[in-house]
Parts: C-alpha cells; structure tokens; sequence
C-alpha cells in the first residue's frame, strides 16, 4: 500500500488527484518523507509523529516545493487551502508551488482533526509558526552558503538573494537538498508549538485575505477525487450490519440458514447485540443484511415516549442535571415591579445529523497492526479508541483521513471504523463497512431537543428590566468523541459506563444589557439510555440554534409587546452599556446589526406588519447572536402561503464579523451553507419516532431542504471592518458554524412579521404553519 | 449468472453478473468509477446520477441488466482533458463543500441543459428539486447551472437564433 516515498498509496492518488499540475514540478513522489525511512517502516509500527520537529510540518523539496503536513481535517469548507495560504505566506513561497497532507495518524501530528470551527482560530497558529521557523532556518542556511548576515538577505518566493547583489542567491530547494532540518519546536502542547521566528504581521500576507481556488473541487468535479468510501484493498470483503428492529431489544437468536447459501456469503459475526454479515461483494452483503432471519426480544419497558409525545415527557421528567443559574441584579423584584410581563415556550425537537451518505469505514488487517481508512473528522482519536477498543497497542493502529460525506459532527462519534476493524480482526481480511440509508437516519446521532421557558418584564417606556431564561434538554447520553466504550458497536456489545455524559443545555449568546436577568440549564433523559437511536451528539454549532431559537425569539416577542422595532429593541440593549470584552464583542455585535441592516434595507417599524390581503404574506424578521468571537447577524425575508402553510425563506442576509478573514470565498460559501443548513432544519426537520423505534428512516420520513427551498437571493457582508479605531488587528475566528446560529429565529420573526403568527415549535412545516394560521384566523 | 455488456463512456464491458445486480455496485467495485456513489439506494437523493441515452438516471436502483444503451459517469463528461462547461463553471462558482453529491447535481444539470438549453430559475429549481445536497449547496450549483448555459450558448448559439438569422 506504500510507495517509495513512504507516504501511503491512498494519500499519494489523493495528491496525483488533487493536483496534477503541482505534481508535475513538484517531484513528490521521489522524495523521502522526513519522519518515516521509508516503505519498510510504513507496515507498521505507527509512532506519532513529533510535532516538536519541524520536519513533521514541512518537507521543502529539490525542484523548490513545499508540502505542509497537518493535523487537520477539510470537512468542504477550504480549511486545506486555508492553511497552504497561511504557511505559504509565513515561509515565503508562491501558493501555487505547496501542497498539504491532513490528518494520517502516521504522517500528520495530531491537531485532534477537526471541531468547533477551530481550524483558523487555533490550529492553523502553530502550522504558522512552523512555516515561520523553517524561513528563519533557510535563512540561516542561506546566510553560511552566500557569506552574508542573514539581515542582509531577502526572501522572494522561496529564493533567498542577497540584498544589492541579486547575483547571490540559492533557492529553498537547493538549501534543503533533499534533507531534512532537524530542527526542535519547544511547546508543552501541539497547539503551543513554536521556533524561535515571529509570525508576519498581518500586513505583510500576502495570499492570506485573498481566495484562492480551493484545491480540493477539481477532483470532485471531473470524479477523480478518491474517497474513503471507494477504497479498494486486495482481498477486501464487505460487511453490513443488522440492527436490532427494536431500540433496546435483546438479540435472542440468529438463523444462518437464513442466508448461507446467498451467493458470496462468507460469515455472520455477531457479539451479544452487534450483528453483521460479511460477503465478498458489496450488493451480496447488502441482499444477505436483508435477509438475516434473527429474533430479538422488547425490552420491558417502552424505550421513549413517541415523538408527539416528547415535550409533555420532557416537561414532566425528572433532570438528570442542573446548572447552576447565572443570576445578574435582582430578577424577582425586578419582576414584581414589571409593568408589563411576557411569557412564552419554545419546543426544538430532536434533528438528525443525517449525513448525505451512511457511515463508512475500511480496515486493513494485514502485517499484525490495524489501517483503517475513515472520513473521520477526528481521525486521531478515532485511531485512539479503535486501538483502546481492539485492545490494542496504539502504536499498531493507524488511521487515513480521507474526503467524505459531510456529517456535521457526525463522524466526531465514527462507527463504521470500529465496526470495520473489529470484523477486520475477526475474519483476518481487509473489510469495508457502510451502513445503510435506514440505519443512518435512525440510528445516526442526535441534535438534542430543546424546550425553553422564558419571562421578560417590560417597564412602562417598554424597557426590558428584567430576564428569565430556563432551558431543557433532551441530552442525557451524549456521545464523546470516539470513545472505545459509548461508540454505539460497543454499547451493543455491552460496554457499560457507570453514568452516561450528562450532556448540557445551552444559554443564550448575546451582549444584551439587561439590568436584572436569570439564566438557567437543565438536562432530562429518556427511559433507555444505552443501545438507543436517541442517543446525542455533537450537530453542527452543537445546541447554538436550539438555544438562539428560543433567545432571539422571545426578544422579538418583548419587541413588539413593547411596540419597538425589532432591530431598535435590540440596539438599545446592546448599547446600553460601555464594557466590552478583549475582542470587543459589544462593539462587534453593534457593527454586524447595522451592517446587516443596511444590506437589507431594513426599514424601522414594529412587528407584525399590517396583514396582507393576498394569498401570499411576506415579512422579514431579524436575530443575532455569537459562537466564541464570531458575531452574526441574519434576516430573513419569508413569503408565507395563507392556503398552504408553506414558508419560502426568499430572501436572506447575513452581515459576519470572524475577525481576520483568510479566504473570503470559502467563507462566504461556508457561511451560505451554514444558513441554509439551519434553514432546513427550520422548515424541515425533526426526527420522528414511536415507543419501538426511531420511524424517520429516509429523505421522505426525515425530510432536507432542497432546490425550490432556496432563497432568491442570499447576501453575505464580511465585516471585518473595524468598529473601533483604537482595536488592534483581529485574529482568525471561527468560521465554521456561527452563521447556523441565528437562522431559525430569523425565520420565526418573519413568519410572525407577515402573519402575525408566532411559531414556538419546530420545523415550520407547511400542515403546522397552516394550523398555526387557522387557528389565528389570518 | 448471466453475461451483459456496457457501454461505459466510450468503452464496452463484458461482465458475468447477477442480473438484478443495481448497476451502480458495478459501475463502482467492478469497473473502478467513482464518480457515481451510494448515498440513499433508494433512488431519493441523486448521489448515484449516471446518463443512460440522454436522461439521468439513478443508478442504485436500476438493475444492471436493463441497461441497454450508452452510459455517461461523472468521469465521461470531460472530452479530451476539456472539462464540460459545467464543469468548469462548477470551479469558476466554488460550488462543491463536501463535494459527495456533486455527481448528481451535475450530471443531473447536464441532463436538463441537453434538453432544455435556457432554462428559466424556476425550470432549475423543478429539474433539480430531486437531487439532494446536505451541504447545502443548492444557492451555488443554481448559479453555476446558470453560468455554464450562458457559456453554452455562447458557444452554440440557439437554433432559434440561426433560424432568425
């Protein structure tokens, strides 16, 4: 599986792929890999490569080229390129000659892969100082090789010359010659790791803030890309799984006459609850999955309240925990002294993660150790919990990150990978893994279901003086990242922790000056907690829309008890105090509302808007909140059918503050999606299930957005602009999942704007929004 | 068993199959084409679009046996290393993030643009309404199947436009 060069033969076709033309100058596939000797040492062990070491980030090759090697994942949002443009400006060579390598345990330091929009805000800085280093070491190679002080030497795209006699110059290339630095990084952690050299100010990047075409699309678009889930392996088999038809049941029997004599049927593997048929192709295992006679037994009591059912169930249950609230000024006589009191509640139920395609894994193995190919967006941990589950020395596991199927956190909790080595092992053969439409939709992890209760009190000149804000969540088995004993393989297998992660339920991000507020979280659980469907997990911006829902709606619904402009009600807050936090938060918040405004067009009137005469009723509606420094603020412009239901989001703006931008158009793109996203799951999607079993199984049952949904136009403001002028620059922040935040409460304002409806349930689906409409008589 | 033959992008295939085999398990572990992928089987979600005679086709679904006309994968749409318009205009938008159901966004635009090579927003948004993407991509592959038609046509103009000529 290796080539000469000691990268493995996946990675490299991903390369040859991804970029031909870079491969063409860059010599690659001839250069040694500066931690590996070669192919002999990649059939294992699998140490980790030191991220003290400055070869681990970057190998300079002869023809003057540079590969990064990073601990990351590209989960479609241009995070590789991000990173080429970052290091690309720190060491001084064009964009066009690098490439980067992302998340192989054996090639790439562990960054964790990827999560919590972390790549530009964290990561992406020890990549820098690494990058910077190595300029600073060619700069003293290049100073011994000329004869001249390293101060009198300039650098230009990876050729160092020196200063008034451009006679004297060598290339990074030339420098290196093929060998390696052997240069140490001190940091007590990878996210701390640094060489002596400073990193650029941001002045002098020079790709940084411009955008670059993603490396990545070319190959997804003429079909060269090589996935995870097409890896080939000599000898390979498939599997697919049989899950229990009941969440919670016992397996009781299995009937392997059922399927022995199908057609390329190799063997059931099966322990206690986990079962799944392994053949030689891929359509066989499919068929015999299918046909597997087995018996299981209900567990005595009903696993769940059906889906109707849940927020009675959720209102009534006992929590499994608490937070402590957080108490500003004096709430309750700020309450008794109220003019005015408003009160409402909110329902969010359970949404899927619902990747576009199942999960998916293939194991290798051969020569003693363990290579699973994963699209694992952690794939170190993923390597570390195959290993703790296998009971293995980690050393003999490795894990190739390869592009797949997005799953918004998904694959943080990957299956398949364990599933695949597992049965690897068992059955001594390279296999590969996928589950199926039905088992990913059902039994796929969970956003949590939210309900929040909350009370506003108005004074007489409609100021809000005092806040309450109580949530609960449906979150009490929530699922880590990869871990060898709640990963659902070894739930069914028995794997037992003595209380489950307990979960939490989210406040409200907002810089609001309130004078007297209460915020408070708590968590509930269902009946069964191992072994269920309704496990949770981390779904995009994880608890960011449920939560914002709620806030940004009650905010809108003391706006109009207060007669207030919905984006004046809100301003006032915000600049009703001075104090501002390191990253200017406050100030931050203020620009992205007027931003967003004035690309709307908004004009100041209170909500609702006299109701329209026609069939269709148009409003828009406003929200803001934030997701670590990265403030947003959206409108929505919805279209609403009186004889349907039906909500058309037509139009929406965005105005996005992540501090220092590092491609625009991969941010821009990012940030549609992302709206989109929690458009669909404003109007779509909610997981449905009876006492037995989760019911949405499919695109029909667990409905997405799709084409007729999509606004008219979507407009995105990148205010990187500065609010104040004493602010120094702004670093990178998140960009990954802060524009899913305010959506859902955009929408319900607008829907409430045009109708004079207000939806405290979601999805917004056309026979709710019509029932809501009837019974308002609009 | 039985013995069928296709015609995959210009090159014939001989395989000894189980006829009911969905031709998308052929496509892929049998001839190496990544291009089509399972992302529903169910025939929901587009993932497995391939062209056979004209007309996209969900592949997961469809019995390799059937087929008995010429079959274009994502991989046959480039003619001699010359992306497709809307290839091209796919790079040009930015259109992909994951990119796993790009195959069936563009050979589903493809398939519409042959038939129809100026369509309105609205005939877009119907042609495309059963091809799913969880990305989100929808706003950008709009854009891009509005791009490459205007190429498109730049390049052969319309009969219409010959016939007034």
């Amino acid at each position: 599986m290796n080539t000469s060069n000691g990268i493995p033969k996946q990675i490299v076709e991903v390369l040859i792929t991804h970029r031909r033309a870079f491969l063409k100058s860059a010599g690659l596939l001839v250069v040694s890999f500066a931690t590996g000797a070669g192919a002999q040492e990649q059939k294992g062990p699998y140490p980790d490569p030191d991220y003290r070491q400055l070869d681990s980030w970057i190998v300079i090759h002869e023809n003057n080229t540079a590969t990064f090697y990073v601990g990351k994942t590209d989960l479609g949002q241009g995070t590789g390129t991000g990173f080429r443009q970052l290091m690309s400006d720190e060491l001084d060579i064009a964009f066009e000659r690098t490439a980067c390598i992302m998340g192989s345990t054996d090639i790439t330091v562990d960054q964790g892969g990827s999560g919590g929009s972390t790549a530009m805000e964290r990561d992406a800085w020890p990549m820098r100082r690494a990058a910077a280093e190595a300029r600073r070491v060619l700069l003293e190679m290049a100073s011994a090789r000329l004869g001249a002080p390293a101060d009198q030497l300039a650098v230009s795209d990876a050729v160092i010359s020196a200063k008034g006699d451009p006679s004297k110059r060598v290339t990074y290339g030339e420098l290196v010659a093929g060998k390696k630095f052997n240069v140490t990084l001190t940091g007590a952690n990878v996210n701390a790791a640094t060489g002596i050299a400073r990193v650029k100010p941001v002045q002098e990047l020079k790709y940084t803030g411009q955008s670059p075409l993603r490396d990545d699309i070319p190959a997804k678009v003429d079909g060269s890309m090589k996935w995870a889930v097409g890896v080939t392996l000599p000898g390979m088999v498939h599997a697919r799984n049989v899950k229990p038809p009941f969440a919670g049941a016992r397996l009781t029997g299995i009937d392997e006459s059922s399927v022995r004599n199908l057609p390329g049927f190799l063997k059931v593997v099966s322990k206690r609850n986990y079962v799944a048929v392994v053949c030689e192709r891929e359509e066989q295992a499919v068929r015999a999955a299918r046909q597997l006679k087995t018996t299981w037994e209900k567990p005595a009591t009903a696993p769940f309240p059906k889906s109707e059912d849940l927020f009675k169930y959720m209102r009534a249950a006992e929590p499994t925990s608490a937070s402590k609230p957080i108490v500003v000024g004096k709430p309750d006589e700020a309450f008794a002294g109220a003019a005015r009191i408003v009160e409402a509640e909110y329902e969010i139920p359970f949404q899927g993660h619902t990747a576009f395609a199942g999960a998916h894994g293939t194991a290798d193995p051969s020569n003693g150790q363990m290579t699973v190919y994963s699209n694992d967006m952690k794939a170190y941990s993923l390597r570390t919990g195959i290993a703790a589950f296998l009971g293995m020395p980690r050393e003999k596991v490795r894990v190739l990150w390869m592009q797949g199927p997005q799953g918004f956190g998904r694959t943080a909790a990957e299956e398949a990978g364990f599933e695949a080595a597992w049965i690897a092992r068992e059955i001594g053969r390279p296999v590969r893994v996928q589950w199926m439409r039905d088992e990913e939709t059902a039994w796929d992890t969970k956003g949590p279901a939210f309900l929040v209760k909350a009370r506003g009190g108005l004074d007489a000149q409609g100021q809000l003086t005092a806040y309450e804000y109580s949530a609960r969540s449906c979150d009490y088995n929530h699922v880590g990242y990869n871990e060898p004993d709640t990963v659902l393989i070894a739930q069914l297998m028995g794997s037992r922790r003595a209380y489950p992660a307990g979960g939490s339920s989210s406040m409200p991000s907002e810089m609001y000056a309130i004078p007297n507020r209460r915020m408070s979280g708590e968590v509930v659980g269902l009946p069964l907690v191992w072994e269920t469907p309704l496990r949770t997990g981390n779904l995009r911006d994880p608890n960011g829309p449920q939560s914002t829902f709620a806030a940004e709606s009650f905010i809108d619904e003391l706006a109009a008890a207060a007669k207030a402009d919905p984006l004046e009600f809100r301003m006032k807050m915000l600049t009703a105090a001075a104090t501002d936090d390191s990253g200017f938060k406050r100030a931050r918040s203020i620009a992205v509302l007027k931003a967003v405004a004035e690309a709307y067009g908004w004009d100041a009137r209170p909500s609702p808007r006299p109701l329209g005469t026609g069939n269709i009723l148009t409003g828009r509606g406003i929200a803001y909140s934030f997701r670590g420094q990265t403030v947003v603020a959206q409108i929505a412009e919805v279209e609403v059918n009186r004889q349907t239901g039906h909500v058309w989001a037509r139009r929406l703006v965005c105005a996005h503050d992540c501090g220092l931008v590092v491609n625009p158009t991969s941010l821009r793109r990012t940030i549609e999606c992302a709206m989109l996203h929690s458009l669909s799951r404003a109007i779509h999607e909610e997981v449905q299930f009876d006492t037995e079993k989760v019911t949405s199984v499919d695109w029909i049952s667990h409905p997405t957005l799709r084409h007729t949904d999509v606004p008219a136009a979507i407009d995105v403001v990148l205010v990187n602009g500065d609010p104040n002028p004493d602010r120094p620059d702004l670093p990178p922040y998140g960009g990954g999942e802060a524009a899913c935040k305010p959506m859902l409460a955009a929408v319900a304002n607008a829907i409430y704007d045009a109708t004079g409806v207000r939806l405290r349930r979601v999805p917004f689906r056309d026979a709710r929004v019509l029932a809501a409409l009837k019974e308002a008589r609009v | 068993m039985s013995k069928i033959t296709l015609k995959v992008n210009g090159s014939a295939h001989s395989l000894d199959i189980e006829p009911a085999t969905p031709l998308l398990y052929i496509l892929r572990n049998d001839l190496g084409l990544e291009g089509p992928r399972f992302g529903c089987g169910l025939g929901q979600c587009g993932a497995c679009t391939v062209i056979v005679n004209g007309a996209a086709v969900r592949s997961c679904i469809l019995p390799a046996s059937s087929v008995k006309g010429e079959i274009t994968t994502l991989e046959g749409l480039s003619s001699k290393g010359r992306l497709h318009p809307l290839q091209q205009a796919w790079i040009d938008e930015q259109v992909p993030q994951c990119g796993f159901c790009q195959n069936g966004q563009i050979l589903t635009a493809k398939a519409m643009l042959d038939k129809n090579p100026h369509p309105t927003d609205a005939q877009i948004r119907e042609s495309m309404n059963a091809t799913l993407c969880r990305c989100m991509t929808y706003y950008r592959v709009q854009a891009a199947i509005k791009r490459a038609a205007k190429v498109m046509a730049d390049v052969q103009p319309a009969s219409g436009k010959q016939a007034v000529a």
